[in-house]
């Protein structure tokens, strides 16, 4: 197929990846980050000052999942408009589904020492396995049930929704209740997920001790692999023709029909493949921290979500990773200083990038350098932009 | 000429239909019909149905009762939106609706992909012939400067403009045009009416409009509608002689 460059030589329609500068330094330094942190971690000696310890490999390891999670987030709310509530409930799913995994290859390990029934199971006098925890003792079942969990239900959950044309608030709250039920439902015991306590104690994955250093160093390498990809992944979709669409789905959704699109098609693809993200997410998370519960599905969780997309810039290729990271971090320092405080700096911290950030820390960056580029030939104007910024 | 025939013939047929809002009748009883290749103007006053019979006509809103026929062979009735743009009818709004987001080539790329498949919308490149013809859009509606520009920093002629190019890249066989040239200043209404007898030679054309000099421009045939009917039809002078048309509209 031949390209005439009447069009693509002014736009980055056909630079695949058309990522920017600042976009591209980031996610090289993501994929460096992969190597070097379990390096520094595992090779660099303990008295050495580039040495990672454990537990910052771990926190480090789980930001990168909240970060895979509001990347998935920011496909369906940045670039659709389609402002999800319970992205939470597809993390859990995904996450979920590792747990069952992961609970399976404990095998006699157990508290209980039985063979084939988890530890809860016994407890609760269950005689047999259900029928929906077959398969999770193989690693391949386990992983497409991570994708296809969160995968159909929200396959099922759009097309009612988007061909109902249910939009904006509405289906922001409809979200919020699906989670909200999730919540409920793993809550109790005879849903057979462990209830309360949900899933934990785990030993092995994949053959390999769950707590070993060199576990996790490799599961942050992943967490890290994965991140990027999602990141490549968005980047793919929004440069091209249907990236396009996906905007002007989020600008104007009845223009689109107008012009022979089916926006409920439209929304139902990303919204599907961005569940399926969540829930990678989610997977990689859960082996991590070592625990997955139904406090997942909080409503709160996924609220939370919300705010490390808006604060790092909805929209924008990076911004959720930068949000996702600044916000957890912000949250490890501050919960250790004031716990009793957090919520009210978290609201505070949505409020006020509403107010003055309402494009997030990257689109406001992208903004600002843009200005400066177009002043260039005027230098000192350059710099007074950048000085008022500041 | 019998129905059938004039059925047949026909581009756009619209036969007794009604629709109504909680009661009110905004559309009574209306019956149009539309060659193949003609442009028609439609006048009449606020609250006569000029845009609810758009509504209709693109499947927006459903008639309670009549026909609604498109080519001569299509029930525009038992289609939706989506559908009966990919059909072959166009609609410009009447508050010029454009991506503001995107730039004014892109609006174009957007517009001529419509109900392309999937893989194409993901992996595809922009074909030769659709670099070409989105250039030749921007020649038709002298938009070729602004090309990079986004539709949001467009005035308000000029994305009226753009979304004529819209319809234009959508190559319907019938567009509906709707008041574009409210709020326009003279020079651009005279552009205007320059752009849509250009795009009338090889399309089927419906405009509403209020502007009488503009209208007058068109040259065309016109249809006067009034609460939901067809008050008079013919040529502009015919029209504008009649006694009912001058009491309801252009007397006031």
């Amino acid at each position: 197929m031949t390209v005439v460059p009447s069009y693509q030589n002014t736009n980055r329609l056909g630079h695949r990846f058309g990522l920017g500068k600042m976009s591209l330094a980031f996610i090289v330094l993501l994929a460096a980050a992969a190597v070097i942190v379990p390096l520094c971690n595992l090779v660099v000696p303990e008295t050495s000052p580039f040495y990672i310890p454990d537990h910052l490999v771990a926190l480090l390891g789980k930001w990168l999942c909240y970060a895979m999670l509001a990347v998935s987030l920011n496909l369906v709310w940045g670039y659709c408009g389609i402002l999800s509530l319970g992205h939470g409930a597809f993390f859990a799913l995904g996450g979920y589904a590792m747990g069952m995994y992961l609970m399976r290859q404990i095998g006699t390990r157990g508290v209980y020492g039985h063979p084939v029934l988890p530890d809860f199971m016994v407890f609760l006098n269950w005689k047999e396995l259900p029928w929906f925890w077959y398969g999770f003792d193989q690693f391949w079942f386990a992983a497409i049930m991570i994708v296809l969990a969160p995968g159909l239900l929200a396959f099922v959950f759009g097309w009612f929704a988007f061909r109902s044309r249910v939009s904006g608030v509405y289906l922001s709250i409809i979200t919020q209740a699906m989670t909200y039920a999730l919540l409920l439902a793993f809550f109790r015991n005879d849903m057979g997920f462990g209830g309360n306590n949900g899933l934990t104690d785990f030993k092995d994955i994949l053959g390999f001790n769950i707590q070993t250093r060199e576990t996790r160093a490799t599961l942050f390498a992943l967490s890290a692999g994965f991140l990027v990809a999602f990141l490549l992944v968005t980047a793919f979709i929004t440069t091209s023709r249907f990236g396009k669409l996906l905007v002007a789905t989020r600008d104007a959704e009845g223009r689109t029909r107008f012009l022979g699109y089916r926006p409920e098609n439209v929304k139902l693809f990303v919204w599907t493949l961005s569940a399926v993200m969540a829930g990678i997410a989610g997977a990689l998370f859960v082996p991590q921290v070592g625990i997955i519960n139904p406090g997942e599905f909080a409503p709160a969780n996924s609220i939370e979500v919300v705010i490390w997309t808006a604060v790092g810039g909805r929209g924008t290729i990076i911004g959720p990773v930068i949000g996702a990271v600044l916000v957890n971090g912000g949250k490890s320092w501050f919960t250790g200083l004031f716990p009793e405080f957090w919520l009210f700096v978290l609201g505070a911290l949505f409020v006020l990038t509403t107010l003055f950030l309402p494009k997030g820390i990257v689109g406001t960056a992208n903004d600002l350098w843009s200005k400066v580029r177009r002043k260039k030939p005027d230098n000192t104007e350059g710099s007074a932009v950048l000085q008022a910024a500041e | 000429m019998s129905e059938q025939a004039k059925l047949t013939n026909s581009i756009l047929y619209l036969d007794n239909v009604s629709v109504a809002f909680d009661g009110f009748k905004a559309i009574n009883g209306l019956s149009l019909y539309l060659e193949p290749g003609e442009m028609r103007a439609i006048i009449g006053p606020n609250g006569a149905g000029k845009t609810t019979m758009m509504d209709i006509i693109t499947g927006k809103t459903k008639p309670d009762e009549g026909d609604v026929w498109f080519n001569g062979n299509v029930d525009v009735t038992k289609h939706d939106e989506s559908a009966i743009a990919t059909m072959g009818i166009g609609r410009k709004f009447q508050k010029p609706t454009v991506f503001e987001n995107h730039t004014v080539e892109d609006n174009l790329l957007l517009a001529l992909s419509g109900a392309k498949p999937l893989k194409t919308m993901l992996f595809g490149q922009v074909e030769e012939s659709e670099a070409e013809r989105i250039d030749r859009i921007l020649e038709t509606t002298r938009l070729g400067a602004r090309r990079h520009q986004m539709a949001a920093d467009l005035s308000h002629g000029q994305k009226q403009w753009l979304e004529i190019g819209m319809l234009l890249a959508q190559d319907p066989k019938l567009l509906l045009v709707d008041e574009p040239v409210a709020g326009m200043t003279d020079a651009e209404t005279e552009e205007t009416a320059r752009l849509l007898r250009d795009i009338a030679k090889d399309h089927a054309v419906v405009v509403v409009e209020h502007d009488m000099d503009f209208v007058r421009d068109l040259d065309v045939r016109v249809t006067c509608l009034h609460e939901g009917s067809v008050l008079a039809e013919g040529s502009l002078d015919h029209v504008s002689g009649n006694q009912k048309v001058i009491d309801v509209y252009l007397g006031r």
